[in-house]
């Protein structure tokens, strides 16, 4: 195989690969520190989703064939799909069921049914 | 072995110390989680730290059949995600949780959920 493509590839799956991890520690790291359960929403379906998404971006192109790289992407398009609309989910569950924000948020515009 | 393998062995590893260190304060968070909610969105966010890993396995395997589990497993962590928030909805604020609430010093916030968990018991709707 021709060495420039070969080191072109490796390259970007390595960036691909640690951009990806740092999202997911980011994103762990923010499910430990926020301090309650709708801001700590915010790092797991954001910057979860995207870390998840990245890594297996990076598996497909590794693969340098057309169709595991579509599978890949056809995964990475259904992370971004349902992560939103879990958090949705669960959040209305947990609001509608009086689970309460934090003492530090300023205000709640979804009323109390 | 050769420079381009060198690069991604070395991006590989670094990618399973960082989800292992991701994974293992996630797991943190599930023991520690004061309420039901927010294990449920550590389980979430544990199952998307998988396919993170599985896929970083599959770049050092050379296995590329491990895509194909990672989409099932997220396929499968976005049902059970879905089954919990319809479970937390159907059974209202755990009791332990109320107990904490009742005894905070807000008690005129605090006392509205508690009212909508017994009115819900007497409705006695879809549990």
């Amino acid at each position: 195989m021709n060495p420039v493509l070969d080191m072109a590839v490796a390259v970007l799956v390595a960036a691909l690969l640690i951009v990806g991890a740092i999202f997911s520690l980011l994103a762990a790291i923010g499910i430990l520190r926020f301090p309650d359960l709708y801001t700590r929403m915010h790092a797991a379906s954001k910057a979860g989703t995207v870390g998840s998404g990245l890594l297996l971006l990076a598996a497909g192109v590794h693969s340098l064939d057309a169709a595991i790289l579509i599978r890949a992407l056809a995964g990475f398009f259904f992370f971004v799909l349902t992560a939103p609309i879990s958090a949705h989910l669960l959040a209305k569950a947990a609001h509608q069921a009086g689970y309460k924000l934090t003492k530090l948020s300023v205000v709640d515009q979804l009323p109390q049914k | 072995m050769s420079l381009p393998d060198q690069i991604e062995a070395l991006a590989t590893g670094f990618a399973l110390i960082a989800l292992s260190a991701a994974l293992l304060i996630t797991v943190w968070r599930i023991i520690r989680g004061p309420t039901l909610p927010d294990r449920v969105l550590g389980l979430d966010m544990l199952v998307a730290i998988a396919i993170g890993l599985i896929a970083v396995v599959a770049i050092r395997t050379g296995f590329n059949l491990y895509i194909d589990i990672a989409i099932a497993l997220g396929l499968v962590g976005f049902l059970a995600t879905v089954a919990f928030a319809r479970f937390i909805l159907a059974r209202g604020l755990s009791p332990e949780t109320a107990n904490v609430e009742r005894s905070s010093p807000e008690s005129k916030r605090a006392s509205a959920p508690r009212s909508n968990a017994v009115r819900r018991k007497h409705k006695g709707g879809r549990r």
